[in-house]
């Protein structure tokens, strides 16, 4: 057990210093992520319309969360072959489950952090009362929804194994597809008909779905201006997708990530190229 | 499992896919390794000699079980591959030809992640660490230093601990001073020496270097394309081949230089070559 916990430590105790050394990247990208942010949010504000402010405030907290998420944890055997340092990985006594759980925990620490930096600088841009809203539901929809993230992320993180570079185009590529299909920052209803299916087997489409229920976006306030959040039971039906999508996501995924290794191993892929 | 092997190796054949012609729609099979066997007696030190592209990377590509053999037996200290590789893995340290680290990362950072990595308690593991580095030469001061500002010398040094942090009983060594100052080419040299005198380690290093490998193998074995053409100690070779040097004996068994039969196997012309080759063009 201990030597479990040490292995899985090892994947944050590199990321972390993988952070650190490069924190002025970090830096960069976080600035990005928060200028992004309240440009998008901003539109609303310009509106002068609360909903349409919440919408994309929620849109884009939500998505800067979840699809860090995703890309981080699909990059990281990338990041491995970029540095050279996979094949070390792999003849390493250390199981794919403690592998990919080290990775998901620090990847998931990240994007909190970066979450509420960002929440913070919007404070600078925006008047933010969201009081009435379901905060602690709120968190419960993250966690459950990114369970089926990490999933996903599984399944991309293997595609660098069949090739570095085209691997890390198809996980942008899919990344692209969640966010034009899950109505991160419009219904889904609006959709062409045709890609409307795909929107129903994204979880990002019930994680928006319930937190704009638990902020009560659709909900209007009070006319003290409250918001009247719902609570977290009106959206029993969302965390129960997402929780069955991350049932069924992160073994596969692991499944999928086990089969492409042996193929590497068969094909001579684990190889570093590029 | 008690084996009094530390490799046993049987008929090993190892093939890699590689696509042809017009819209890359022909796939040639390219052998790798040709039905290599050979053994390594616990505690000893063999050498296998060859030029790029005759196999050795691949075949040590197996041992550390990142290949599977297409056909053949593989048994580390008395374990089959793959069966059990995960009794393999943690009795195993290797070395590569590229010292493939996170170069940003400090010495300190990388060893420490390699031995969580492998389990181990890491103060146990920074004292060993700092331990075996000294031995090597490397200056205590440089722990805490970026691998991305060393050399390739000292960057070596530290591939060379991050191998040696489990005490495991079996080293793979490929091409592991190749490139190497000739300071650093003797202190590594020294060390090996020492390990396999004071712990008994096991060790097969693959090397271009004859002199290298005369000093520090009790055998050697030469592979040419994807052949081990012959192995003995370096004074029955030289023997068998009525020849002066191990050079000159690799010429008299796989009737080519070293520097010939390189060619020919990157030039494609010959079917063994490297799987970092192959996979280069195979992707």
């Amino acid at each position: 057990m201990e030597r479990a916990l040490r292995q899985t430590w090892a994947f944050v105790f590199r990321e972390y210093h993988l952070t650190r050394r490069y924190i002025s990247w970090v830096v960069v990208f976080t600035f990005y992520a928060v200028v992004n942010s309240a440009t998008i949010a901003l539109i609303g504000v310009a509106a002068g319309d609360r909903r349409l402010t919440l919408t994309l405030l929620l849109g884009v907290l939500l998505w800067g969360f979840l699809s860090v998420l995703f890309i981080e944890i699909a990059n990281s055997i990338t990041y491995e072959r970029w540095e050279g340092t996979l094949e070390y990985t792999f003849m390493a006594p250390v199981s794919r489950l403690n592998h990919l759980f080290g990775v998901s925990i620090y990847v998931i620490l990240q994007s909190i952090v970066r979450t509420l930096i960002i929440i913070t600088s919007l404070s600078l841009f925006i008047e933010l009362d969201l009081s009435g809203a379901n905060l602690p539901g709120l968190l419960v929809v993250l966690l459950v929804s990114s369970a089926a993230f990490i999933g996903l992320g599984l399944m991309a993180a293997v595609m660098p194994v069949f090739s570095p570079e085209r691997g890390a185009e198809a996980t942008n590529i899919f990344q692209g597809i969640l966010l034009l299909v899950s109505g991160v920052y419009y219904p889904v209803e609006i959709l062409p008909a045709w890609l409307q299916p795909l929107a129903a087997i994204s979880p990002a489409t019930y994680a928006l779905s319930a937190s704009r229920k638990l902020i009560g976006i659709d909900a209007g306030s009070d006319v003290s201006g409250r918001l009247a959040g719902a609570p977290v039971s009106a959206v029993v039906p969302e965390l129960l997708i997402l929780a069955l999508m991350g049932i069924v996501l992160i073994p596969l995924g692991l499944l999928i990530f086990g089969r492409v290794e042996a193929w590497a191993k068969r094909t001579g892929k684990l190889k570093r190229m590029g | 499992m008690m084996s009094n092997h530390g490799i046993e190796v049987l008929h090993l054949q190892k093939y890699f896919k590689k696509r042809k012609g017009l819209f890359r729609s022909q796939t040639v099979e390219i052998h790798a390794l040709k039905d290599v066997s050979f053994t390594v007696g616990l505690g000893e030190t063999y050498g296998l000699l060859g030029p790029n592209g005759s196999g050795k990377s691949t075949l040590i590509r197996v041992l550390s079980t990142l290949l599977l053999p297409d056909a053949g037996e593989v048994r580390l200290l008395g374990h089959p591959l793959p069966e059990e590789e995960g009794a393999v893995r943690r009795k195993i340290g290797r070395v590569s030809v590229d010292a493939a680290f996170y170069k940003r990362l400090s010495a300190r950072e990388n060893l420490l992640y390699s031995a969580y990595l492998y389990g181990l308690e890491p103060r146990a593991a920074e004292r060993r660490a700092m331990q075996i580095l000294e031995r090597l030469g490397l200056e205590e001061k440089r722990f805490s230093d970026p691998l991305e500002e060393m050399s390739r010398g000292m960057q070596q040094k530290v591939a060379i601990t991050r191998a040696l942090l489990t005490n495991p009983p079996l080293l793979l060594l490929d091409e592991p001073t190749t490139g190497l100052d000739p300071k650093s080419r003797r202190d590594v040299q020294k060390f090996l020496e020492n390990l396999r005198r004071e712990e008994g380690t096991t060790i097969l290093l693959t090397s271009h270097d004859m002199a290298e490998t005369e000093r520090l193998c009790s055998r050697v074995g030469f592979l040419a394309h994807g052949r081990l053409i012959a192995e003995g100690t370096a004074e029955q070779l030289k023997e068998q081949s009525g020849t002066s040097t191990l050079d000159d004996a690799f010429i008299a068994f796989a009737g080519e230089s070293l520097e010939q039969s390189e060619e020919k196997s990157v030039g494609g012309e010959d079917e063994a070559t490297d799987e970092a080759a192959v996979a280069g063009v195979a992707d």
